[in-house]
């Protein structure tokens, strides 16, 4: 299918910057989701509040625009009523991370067939450049004039530490990796997160002396390598990207009906 | 037939009424003193195919039914005062996007952790007002196990009905007593199905346009049409709007189909009222006292009514005003420092004979507590 057959063009121009990731990744989710075959009308997106959950309104699935942070705690009631269909949930890292950050360990503990995916742009976009729980130590932001002090989450280790049984990590420079990432983490029974990190060049970028959104691009190229590379050995500071687990494990949804069926002999 | 007779908790009377009414989902989080409804559904949902999920959070469990209620489902949830305060943002967020869901809210006493196991009524401006923004929420009440049944499966009629919230605003006393239930036979209380739309899959559904009765009929979320929810003001495909027109258009469609139904959401027991010289108004477990005192005074002679109320939002003007002009003294009763004393103020013809008698020590308000009023009124004590 053309990707126009996706989009729900009434409503573009998006609201987006230039230059903003987030319309990179929107792009790697149609490609993504047209490779697994999966038909549009099986598809649910729930969204929170942000840049990010934008993407709910302007993709023809059946689309749930819900609150900030918790996009996951009315996606997990979706699916287990409707265990049949396939739930994404595009978040950005405030979103996930601050607010929903309990929603988020919890649903991959369960190991709920989910697929969230994290738009990681370390700022809080939509409401003018606030720095986030992925803002690096000494960056700047609205409210961190003179540089954050907050350590930052590694999205990566977090979600493996919760249980998720699919955790990956690419970036919106490498959109043929994102595009492959993503398929695998949709097609993934069990629940997936997938951090992609992205450039909000206006917020993040401007206060953090990049001077363009091609330059954001160009950092995560040189800043990120592949999991395990030798790069990696030489120079331990560089972001690993790929998939860091893909594990079969009992999903949620599958082991409630064997509580159905015990509850059932019970009657 | 020999009658089904139960004997039973408020709290399981409660879960009585949900599956009577056809619960298919529930989501939760540990809180005294609602817990119970959770313990039994978990038990008991399974066996009909249904499903139970204990939540991480309150507000999660709020959003969870939201999501499982648009695919189609019937949903409650239970909490607590502390609970029911996190959850506000969420049922503001079923309010907009007109989901039916139910929450039963199981009242302590407050504010804060407060007495946790202690009776109170301290939260039905919460449920009035808890969420921001305005609009309109139906929210019943009960006073006996057998009243908690029955406004359970009124509450998931008139959820569906409206599309809306309802708040069940039980309290500690009335869920923990242990009473008879006779449970009705199936078809002897109306139930209430979802009105589904009749468009065919792949035309246009318009989820938000109101039919010329009001109501708006459904599609189930992830099923034939593919549409969107937000809870952002939004046009009739559900899109986000600013357009003044379509936000004044949605403010009214969501307040006027409830505040415009008060007389049929309204649910009222009326016991000597006709002639009542003094009439007590109550709900809840202190209903059970105001009624105590009056059948005490009317062996006596005395000429004592009672109104209690099991709709309390949308509070029931017409019905109050109608009885309490036509007594000489008003007395409400219940276990705050008089929520709806004022609500009863507003509506009665001479807001200076209405009178409170409460309690809001976490004690269960007595027919003492009520007489002592009386006989301030009668000039008979200080
Ligand atoms: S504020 Fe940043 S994240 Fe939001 S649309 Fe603009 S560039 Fe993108």
């Amino acid at each position: 299918m053309a990707v126009k057959d996706y989009i729900r063009e009434r409503f573009f121009p998006h609201i987006w910057c230039p230059g903003c990731g987030h319309g990179t990744i929107m792009n790697c989710m149609i490609r993504a989701i047209e490779s697994t075959g999966i038909k549009k009308n099986d598809i649910v997106l729930v969204s929170g509040i942000g840049c990010s959950s934008r993407i709910c309104g302007y993709l023809d699935f059946h689309t749930l625009h819900t609150l900030h942070g918790r996009a996951l705690a009315f996606a997990t009631g979706v699916k287990l009523s409707r265990p049949e269909l396939t739930l994404i949930v595009p978040m950005g890292d405030g979103d996930a991370l601050a607010i929903g950050g309990n929603h988020l360990i919890h649903a991959a503990r369960r190991n709920i067939d989910i697929t969230a995916i994290i738009m990681n742009n370390s700022v809080y976009g939509m409401t003018g450049g606030q720095y986030s729980p992925t803002t690096g130590y000494g960056n700047f932001s609205a409210t961190a004039p003179y540089g954050n002090i907050d350590q930052s989450f590694d999205i990566v280790k977090l979600a493996l530490g919760a249980g998720a049984s699919f955790v990956a990590r690419t970036t919106t420079y490498h959109v043929t990796s994102t595009i492959e990432i993503l398929e695998k983490a949709i097609a993934h029974k069990g629940f997936s997160v997938v951090e992609i990190i992205s450039q909000c060049p206006v917020y993040f970028g401007r206060k953090n002396e990049f001077a363009s959104a091609v330059n954001m691009l160009k950092y995560y190229r040189t800043h990120t390598t592949p999991i395990g590379s030798k790069m990696k050995k030489k120079y331990p500071e560089l972001i690993e990207r790929g998939i860091f687990i893909q594990e079969e494990r009992p999903e949620y949804c599958s082991e409630y009906d064997k509580i159905i069926e015990k509850a059932h002999k019970e009657r | 037939m020999k009658k089904n007779i139960l004997f039973v908790q408020g709290n399981e009377a409660c879960v009585e009424g949900a599956l009577y009414a056809g619960l298919d989902f529930f989501a939760g989080y540990p809180i005294t003193p609602s817990t119970e409804i959770a313990e039994l559904l978990s038990y008991r949902l399974p066996q009909n195919g249904g499903k139970f999920i204990q939540m991480e959070d309150e507000i999660s469990s709020m959003c969870a039914i939201i999501g499982a209620s648009l695919t189609g489902k019937k949903v409650m949830t239970a909490t607590s005062g502390p609970g029911f305060s996190l959850k506000q943002e969420a049922i503001g967020f079923a309010v907009m996007t007109e989901t039916p869901c139910v929450v039963v809210n199981v009242q302590r006493g407050g504010p804060s952790t407060g007495l946790p196991t202690s009776g109170s009524q301290g939260d039905v401006m919460q449920a009035r007002w808890g969420t921001h923004g305005e609009h309109a929420i139906i929210t019943l009440t009960a006073s006996n196990n057998q009243d908690v049944f029955a406004m359970t499966v009124e509450a998931f009629n008139l959820s569906e009905t409206f599309r809306t919230p309802v708040i069940l605003l039980f309290d500690e006393v009335v869920a923990h007593t242990r009473e008879r239930l006779i449970m009705p036979e199936q078809g002897e209380i109306n139930v209430v199905e979802r009105l589904k739309t009749s468009v065919k899959g792949g035309t246009d559904y318009h989820p938000y346009l109101p039919r010329e009765d009001g109501r708006l009929p459904m599609s189930d979320f992830g099923g034939i049409h593919r549409f969107n929810v937000t809870g952002l003001m939004h046009d009739m495909w559900g899109f986000p709007s600013t357009n003044p027109k379509i936000v004044y258009g949605l403010m009214h469609h969501l307040v006027d189909k409830i505040q415009g139904h008060t007389e049929e959401i309204t649910r009222i027991k009326e016991f000597f009222v006709d002639d009542a010289d003094y009439l007590l108004i109550s709900y809840g477990s202190s209903a059970r006292t105001a009624l105590h005192v009056v059948r005490n005074r009317r062996a006596r002679g005395e000429k004592l009514g009672l109104l209690e109320l099991q709709t309390l939002w949308p509070f029931p003007v017409d019905a109050v005003k109608r009885r309490c002009a036509t007594a000489d003294y008003v007395i409400v009763v219940e276990m705050n420092m008089g929520q709806i004393l004022h609500e009863v103020k507003k509506a009665s013809d001479n807001p200076d004979k209405v009178f409170l008698a409460n309690q809001i020590n976490g004690s269960f308000i007595t027919p003492t507590d009520v007489l002592n009023i009386l006989r301030i009124i009668q000039g008979k004590g200080s």
